[in-house]
C-alpha cells in the first residue's frame, strides 16, 4: 500500500492512524491521509466504507478513538464544528440543513456564529455568489428554490467562513450533468486560489476528471492512495469493492416486444400542493418483456408521476392510463393492482411499508385485495397463518436479513426492507411493476440482488418501469431511457442510442429533438 | 361615560385575557411545540392569582402568583414533551384536565368570597378625555401589559437573531440541531413563556374581569385562544384583531341577553363557541395557505440523531 | 454536566407496553400519598379510604360498575379514534346529545309505553351521538379544520343546549319549576342486572360487549388493520388503497354512537330523567381511560374500573376524611400524566450521560 506523499511540511492536512470504533464496529481503522495545498483530493468508497465517519472526525462532529490530525504541520484536536471552522475547515453536507420558510440570507445567518445584520450577510452572499459563479437571490424563500439552488446556499454559507479546506459530501448526487459541470468550474477556481478540496464521491468518471489524488476506503481501512488520472474506472471500482464488480446480467438483445401492458396517453396533473410539480402531457408505452427507465434529478415530478400511475391520485379521464388494455384512469390503486399491476414507491418507511407494523402485516398493505382469498377470512378476519408463511417465503426468496421471526419494518436496514418490499410485489408475479428509486440508500449487495430480480421479471414477460436518479443503474438495466424534467417526459431513447451526454442534456431541459439535432 | 365608551371598555376587558394567552401560545407554536394545555394553565393562573391576592390583600402579588402558576404547569408539560418526548396532544390534554381538577380543589375555600380588584390607571387630564380617555389611559395594568407583549413578541420574532433562531427551530428542528442550535433550550423557554402568559391571562380573569373565583372560571377561553393562533396564521398583530373580534362577540351576546330580544340566553352564550368554529373553518379552507404558514415541525417530538 | 440521552428504539418494547400502565398506577399512588400528606392527612389511611374501602361492599361494587360503564363505552370508541389519529375530544358533547335524542320518546310521548320504548330510546341515543360527532368529522374532511378544537367547542354548545331544553321546552310541567324533565316511566328505564344486590344496570353489559366487539375488530380484522395503518402512516394507508376521509367518518361515528349510547344509558338507568347536568365529566375522564388502557379495548375495561374507583374514592374520602371530592379530578389528571410519561419508555431508551453532547450532523451512509 502506498504511503501518502512524503514531505508532510507542505501539506495542509495530514491524518495519521485515525480510528473510530462504535461498539464492536470499527468504522475507521488506522487511516492515513494527506492533502496538499491547492489540491482536489477524492475520498472514494462504497456505502459503509467509513468515508462519512472519517469526515465527521475532520469536521469535529465525532471524536477519534486513536490517531492524530495535523493542520499545517501542527497537531490539533478538533473537538467541535466551531473549532473546525476556526481552523479553516468548511463542509458542505449531502443532506442540507435548510429552513424552507426562511430566506436564503436568513438561512446563511443562522449558520454563522456572529450576530451580523441580515442586510450585510445578504450583500456578502451576493459577492461570493458572483465571484464563484453560483447565482443565488439572497431574499428568495428556500421553499421556492430547486435542489441545485439550495446546494448553492450551502456552498456560499461554507465559503463565507473563508475556509482553506472545503469538504464536499457527494455533491453531484442531486445535480444534472450540466449543473455538475458548473460546480466543477467553481471548484477549479477555488483550487486556483490555493484552497484545497476533499471530494467524497462514488462516481468514478467525475473523480477521474476532477481530482488530483484519491484515497480509497474499504470496510474502514485505506486500501490505496492513487492518482485517479492514471487509473481506469474499472481499476478504481476494483479498489473500492475488492473483487470483480458484480453487474447484473441482461440478455444482449431485448426480446421481441410483447403487447402493450402500460399505456399512458396525455397524462397531465395540476400541482397537488404549494411545493408540487405539475405533470404536463406525458405519453408512454411499456410492453411485456421490456424494461423502461425514467431518468431525472429528484424533484422533477417523479413522485407526482408515480402517484398518478399507481392510482393514489386519480385522473380526470379513464383513458389516460391503460393497464393491459383496460382504461384505468379512474380506478383506485387496488383496482389497478387487480389488473395485474404492482407498485414500489420511493419512500420505504411510511409509504411502502408501515414502520410500526410487522413484516407479515406489511404484506397485507399492498395485497389484501389481490390476495383476499388467501389472507382474509369471513368478516375480514386476517389469516395470520397465511400471512406469516407468505412473509417467510418472501424473506427466503430475497435473502432478507433480519433479527427475530417477524420484526417490525423499522427494525430492518434500508437494503433489507427494500428487498422485502420488492419481493412482496414480485411474489405476485405481476404483469406490470412500477418502481421509484429501487436502490436509493441500499448497500451494493442488496442493490445488485434487486436489479437482477427486476431484470428476471422483465425477462419472464412482464413490463417493468423504473424511475431512478442513478444513471449508471439505468444504463445497466434498461432497454430504453426517457427523461423527466419539470413534469414533462421526453420520448424514450433506445439504449443503443443513449449516451450520458444526451441524457444529461435532456435532464437539463433540452428537448429530445433539439438534442438529436445537436448530435447529428 | 357614554354607552359606546363603556361597551368598548368591556370589549377590551374581554379581549385582554384571550390576547395574552394567544400571544404566549403563538410563541410556543412558532418554536414547533403544540401546547393544548392553555385552558389548564389559565384556570390555575386564575385560582392562584385570586388566592394570593385574597390572602395578602395585594392584587400585584396575585398577578405574580398567577404568572408563576402558569409557568409551573408549563414546566410540567415541558418535562414530559421535551424531556422525554411524550405525545404533545395527549400531554396538553392531561395538563388541562389536571389544571381544571387542581384548581377546583385549591379554589374550594375561595368560592363565594369577593376578592381584591386590580386598580385602574388614573392620569389627571388624559383619563378624563371623552371616548378615548378611559379606553387608552384608564385601564388596568394588565391591559397595558397585553399591548406591550404584542409589540415585544413581534419585535422579538422578526427583528432579532434569537427570534429568527426560534422560528428556524419550529421550521426544521433537525436542520437547527445540525447547525448546533440548542433546540430543546429554545423550546423549553418558549413553553415557559407561554405558560407565564396563560397564567397572567388567568389572573386577569379573577382580578380584573370579575374579582372572584368560580370553578372552571376560564370557561373555554384557553381553547378559544388556541383557535385564535390558527386564525392569526401565527402572526402577532392578527392575534390582536382576533382577540378583539371575540371580545366583541362575547360582550355583544351579553348585551343581547340583557336587552331581552327573546332569544334564549343559552343560544346567545353559545355564540362565542359557534363563532370559533366558523372562524376555524374559514381559515383552514385554504389548504395552501395553511401549509405555508404553519410551523412545519408543529407537534412533532424532537429526538436528536438517527 | 449530566443529562438524559434519548435514543429511539428500533422496535417498540413489548415489555414496557405491558408494564407501563402498572408503573403509572404505582407512581400515581405514591404521588397521591404525598398529596394526602400535604393536605394534613395520614397517607396510608387516606389511600385506604380512597382505593380499598369502596371495594369492600357488594352495593359499592355495583356503584363501581355504574360509574365504569359510561367510561368504558366512551373510551373504547375513543380508542378507535385515537388509533386512527382522529382526536375526538368532544365525547362529552356526544354523550349529552345522545342522552337528549334518546330521551325524546319518554319526554314528548309519555303515554307511549311498551316493550319497544327502551330499545328505540337506545337506538336514538346511538344515532344522536353519531350525528353530533359527524359535525367535526365533516368539518375535518371538507374544510381541513382541526377536529380537536371543533369537537371541543361543540361540547360547550351541547351543554348549553341541554340547559335550555330542561329549563324550557322539556321542563316537567308538573315539576314545580325545577329545571328537569318528567321522570321516565318504567318502560323507559334501563333495568338493573341484579337488583337484589345493587343498582348496576345493563349499561355495564353494553360496555363489556362493546369492548369485546371492538377488541376483536381492532386486533383480528382488516378494518382494525386499516384503523392502525391510517393512524400511524397515512401515506402507507393511501398506498394500501385506504381512504383517510372515510376513516375519519368511521372513527367519529363509532365513537359518537358509543358516547350517545353511554349518554342515554346513564340518563335512563342511573338518573331516570334529564337534568342540566348529567355527567361528572365522563367524556373527558374517558380520554384518560383510553390512554391508561393503552388504546386496547380489553385494557380499557380494566382502566375504566380503576378510574371509576377514583370517583368513588373521592366521595368516600370526602365522607370519611373531610377531603374535598375534587381530589378525584386531581388523581385522574395525575394518572394520565404518569401514563404518558411511562409510555415514553415504550418508544425510547433512556441513558444518563455525562459531558456535552456532540452535535450530530446529518451525513451519508
Amino acid at each position: 500500500m502506498q504511503h501518502p506523499h512524503d514531505g508532510g511540511a507542505g501539506d495542509l492536512l495530514e491524518v495519521r492512524g485515525l480510528s473510530k470504533v462504535f461498539g464492536s464496529l470499527k468504522a475507521c481503522d488506522n487511516i492515513d491521509l494527506a492533502i496538499a495545498r491547492g489540491e482536489i483530493h477524492a475520498l472514494l468508497g462504497e456505502n459503509g466504507a467509513g468515508k462519512s465517519t472519517l469526515v465527521k472526525m475532520l469536521f469535529g462532529s465525532l471524536e477519534p478513538n486513536a490517531g492524530e490530525i495535523f493542520w499545517k504541520g501542527e497537531p490539533v484536536v478538533i473537538g467541535n464544528p466551531a473549532k473546525a471552522r476556526a481552523l479553516g475547515i468548511g463542509m458542505v453536507f449531502q443532506h442540507f440543513s435548510l429552513f424552507e420558510a426562511l430566506t436564503a440570507a436568513e438561512n446563511i445567518a443562522l449558520s454563522l456564529d456572529r450576530d451580523t445584520p441580515i442586510r450585510e450577510i445578504a450583500a456578502r452572499a451576493r459577492d461570493v455568489s458572483n465571484a464563484y459563479g453560483l447565482p443565488l437571490d439572497p431574499f428568495a424563500l428556500v421553499g421556492d428554490l430547486s435542489v441545485g439552488e439550495r446546494q448553492r446556499i450551502e456552498i456560499i454559507r461554507c465559503l463565507l467562513q473563508e475556509p482553506e479546506l472545503i469538504i464536499l459530501d457527494e455533491p453531484t448526487s442531486v445535480l444534472t450533468p450540466q449543473e455538475a459541470d458548473k460546480l466543477f468550474e467553481t471548484l477549479e477556481r477555488l483550487r486556483g486560489e490555493g484552497k484545497s478540496i476533499l471530494y467524497i464521491s462514488h462516481r468514478l468518471e467525475e473523480v477521474k476528471r476532477l481530482c488530483d489524488r484519491a484515497t480509497v476506503l474499504r470496510h474502514g481501512k485505506v486500501v490505496a492512495h492513487c492518482d485517479p488520472g492514471k487509473e481506469t474506472a474499472a481499476s478504481l471500482a476494483r479498489m473500492m469493492v475488492g473483487n470483480e464488480v458484480v453487474r447484473a446480467t441482461r440478455p444482449d438483445a431485448p426480446l421481441v416486444a410483447g403487447t402493450e401492458i402500460l399505456g399512458i396517453c396525455g397524462l397531465s396533473r395540476k400541482p397537488a400542493g404549494p411545493f408540487s410539480i405539475p405533470l404536463r402531457n406525458i405519453w408512454l408505452k411499456v410492453h411485456g418483456g421490456e424494461m423502461l427507465g425514467i431518468a431525472g434529478v429528484a424533484g422533477n415530478g417523479q413522485s407526482e408521476f408515480f402517484e398518478a400511475v399507481s392510482g393514489e391520485a386519480l385522473q380526470d379521464s379513464a383513458d389516460v392510463i391503460r393497464i393491459r388494455g383496460t382504461s384505468a384512469g379512474r380506478m383506485g390503486i387496488n383496482r389497478r393492482r387487480l389488473l395485474g399491476a404492482a407498485f414500489v414507491p420511493e419512500e420505504r418507511l411510511g409509504h411502502g411499508a408501515a414502520p410500526a407494523m410487522r413484516l407479515s402485516e406489511n404484506l397485507l398493505l399492498s395485497r389484501f385485495r389481490t390476495d383476499a382469498r388467501a389472507f382474509l377470512g369471513t368478516l375480514g378476519v386476517i389469516r395470520t397463518g397465511s400471512t406469516a408463511s407468505a412473509a417467510k417465503r418472501i424473506v427466503a426468496a430475497m435473502d432478507v436479513r433480519k433479527s427475530g421471526d417477524d420484526p417490525e419494518a423499522s427494525a430492518l436496514s434500508g437494503g433489507n426492507l427494500q428487498k422485502f418490499i420488492i419481493g412482496r410485489e414480485l411474489d405476485r408475479q405481476p404483469a406490470l411493476i412500477v418502481v421509484n428509486q429501487p436502490t436509493w440508500g441500499v448497500d451494493a449487495g442488496a442493490a445488485a440482488h434487486i436489479r437482477q430480480a427486476l431484470i428476471d421479471l422483465a425477462r419472464s414477460g412482464s413490463a417493468v418501469l423504473v424511475i431512478s436518479q442513478d444513471l449508471d443503474e439505468l444504463f445497466e438495466m434498461s432497454d430504453a431511457i426517457a427523461v423527466m424534467h419539470h413534469g414533462q417526459l421526453s420520448a424514450p431513447l433506445p439504449i443503443a442510442e443513449a449516451t450520458y451526454e444526451r441524457i444529461g442534456l435532456l435532464m437539463g431541459g433540452a428537448d429530445a429533438a433539439h438534442a438529436a439535432a445537436e448530435n447529428a | 361615560m357614554l354607552i359606546a365608551e363603556s361597551i368598548l371598555l368591556t370589549i377590551a376587558t374581554a379581549a385582554t385575557p384571550l390576547l395574552i394567552a394567544a400571544i404566549g401560545e403563538l410563541v410556543v407554536e412558532r418554536s414547533g411545540v403544540l401546547n393544548l394545555g392553555v385552558e389548564g394553565m389559565m384556570v390555575m393562573g386564575a385560582v392562584c392569582g385570586f388566592g394570593a391576592a385574597f390572602v395578602t390583600g395585594s392584587p400585584w402579588i396575585g398577578v405574580g402568583a398567577g404568572i408563576l402558576a402558569g409557568a409551573a404547569m408549563a414546566a410540567l408539560f415541558a418535562l414530559l414533551t421535551l424531556g422525554i418526548a411524550a405525545n404533545q396532544v395527549a400531554t396538553g390534554l392531561a395538563l388541562t384536565l389536571l389544571g381544571l381538577g387542581l384548581s377546583g380543589m385549591i379554589g374550594e375555600p375561595f368560592v363565594g368570597r369577593s376578592g381584591t380588584k386590580m386598580p385602574v390607571l388614573d392620569i389627571p387630564v388624559l383619563s378624563d378625555l371623552p371616548l378615548v380617555g378611559r379606553l387608552v389611559f384608564g385601564q388596568d395594568p394588565i391591559f397595558y401589559a397585553s399591548i406591550l407583549l404584542v409589540i415585544g413578541v413581534s419585535w422579538f420574532l422578526f427583528g432579532t437573531r434569537a427570534g429568527l433562531t426560534l422560528r428556524s427551530v419550529g421550521d426544521n428542528h433537525n436542520s437547527a440541531h445540525a447547525l448546533g442550535i440548542p433546540v430543546l433550550r429554545y423550546r423549553v423557554l418558549a413553553v415557559l413563556f407561554g405558560g407565564a402568559c396563560a397564567g397572567l391571562a388567568g389572573a386577569h380573569l379573577s382580578l380584573v374581569y370579575t374579582p372572584q373565583w368560580v370553578e372552571n372560571m376560564s370557561a373555554g377561553r384557553g381553547w378559544i385562544a388556541l383557535a385564535l393562533v390558527v386564525f392569526a396564521s401565527w402572526r402577532p398583530w392578527r392575534v390582536v384583531a382576533g382577540a378583539y373580534l371575540f371580545g366583541a362577540v362575547s360582550i355583544g351576546q351579553l348585551h343581547a341577553q340583557a336587552l331581552g330580544f327573546g332569544i334564549p340566553s343559552q343560544f346567545l352564550s353559545a355564540l362565542p363557541y359557534l363563532a370559533t368554529i366558523v372562524v376555524l373553518v374559514l381559515i383552514s379552507r385554504n389548504r395552501r395557505l395553511t401549509l405555508i404558514n404553519t410551523p412545519a415541525c408543529l407537534g412533532q417530538p424532537f429526538v436528536p440523531g438517527r | 454536566m449530566m443529562r438524559i440521552e434519548i435514543v429511539k428504539r428500533p422496535q417498540r418494547s413489548a415489555l414496557f407496553s405491558a408494564l407501563s400502565p402498572f408503573i403509572a398506577l404505582a407512581l400515581t399512588i405514591i404521588a397521591g400519598a404525598i398529596l394526602f400528606a400535604m393536605l394534613g392527612k395520614n397517607p396510608a389511611e387516606a389511600l385506604y379510604y380512597y382505593f380499598i374501602d369502596p371495594l369492600r361492599e357488594e352495593w359499592s361494587l355495583h356503584e363501581l360498575a355504574i360509574k365504569a360503564a359510561p367510561l368504558i363505552l366512551i373510551a373504547v370508541g375513543l380508542s378507535v379514534c385515537y388509533l386512527s389519529n382522529n382526536w375526538n375530544i368532544g365525547a362529552e358533547g356526544q354523550f349529552i346529545i345522545g342522552a337528549i335524542a334518546g330521551s325524546a320518546l319518554p319526554v314528548m310521548f309519555p303515554s307511549f309505553q311498551n316493550a319497544f320504548v327502551l330499545p328505540l330510546m337506545l337506538l336514538m341515543g346511538v344515532l344522536g351521538g353519531a350525528a353530533y360527532a359527524a359535525i367535526p368529522a365533516l368539518l375535518k374532511t371538507r374544510f381541513n379544520t382541526n377536529e380537536i378544537l371543533t369537537s371541543l367547542m361543540l361540547v360547550y354548545v351541547a351543554q348549553l343546549f341541554l340547559d335550555w331544553m330542561v329549563r324550557g321546552p322539556w321542563r316537567n310541567p308538573e315539576g314545580f319549576n325545577f329545571p328537569e324533565t318528567r321522570r321516565f316511566h318504567p318502560d323507559a328505564v334501563l333495568p338493573e342486572i341484579w337488583s337484589a344486590s345493587g343498582r348496576a344496570n345493563w349499561g355495564f353489559v353494553f360496555a363489556l360487549l362493546a369492548a369485546l366487539a371492538l377488541w376483536f375488530l381492532l386486533s383480528r380484522t382488516l378494518k382494525g388493520f386499516e384503523v392502525k395503518v391510517i393512524g400511524q402512516s397515512p401515506r402507507a394507508g393511501r398506498f394500501a388503497g385506504f381512504s383517510t376521509a372515510r376513516m375519519v367518518f368511521f372513527a367519529f361515528l363509532v365513537s359518537g354512537g358509543l358516547a350517545g349510547l353511554a349518554g342515554i344509558s346513564e340518563v335512563s338507568g342511573a338518573i331516570g330523567q334529564l337534568r342540566p347536568s348529567i355527567s361528572p365529566g365522563y367524556g373527558f375522564t374517558a380520554i384518560i381511560v383510553a390512554f391508561l388502557g393503552r388504546l386496547n379495548p380489553l385494557g380499557i375495561v380494566a382502566a375504566g374500573l380503576v378510574l371509576a374507583l377514583t370517583y368513588l374514592g373521592g366521595e368516600a374520602a370526602q365522607i370519611s376524611l373531610g377531603v374535598s371530592d375534587k381530589v378525584a379530578r386531581v388523581f385522574q389528571g395525575m394518572i394520565l400524566f404518569f401514563v404518558l410519561g411511562c409510555d415514553a419508555l415504550i418508544h425510547y431508551r433512556f441513558r444518563i450521560m455525562r459531558g456535552q453532547p456532540a452535535p450530530s450532523n446529518p451525513g451519508s451512509a
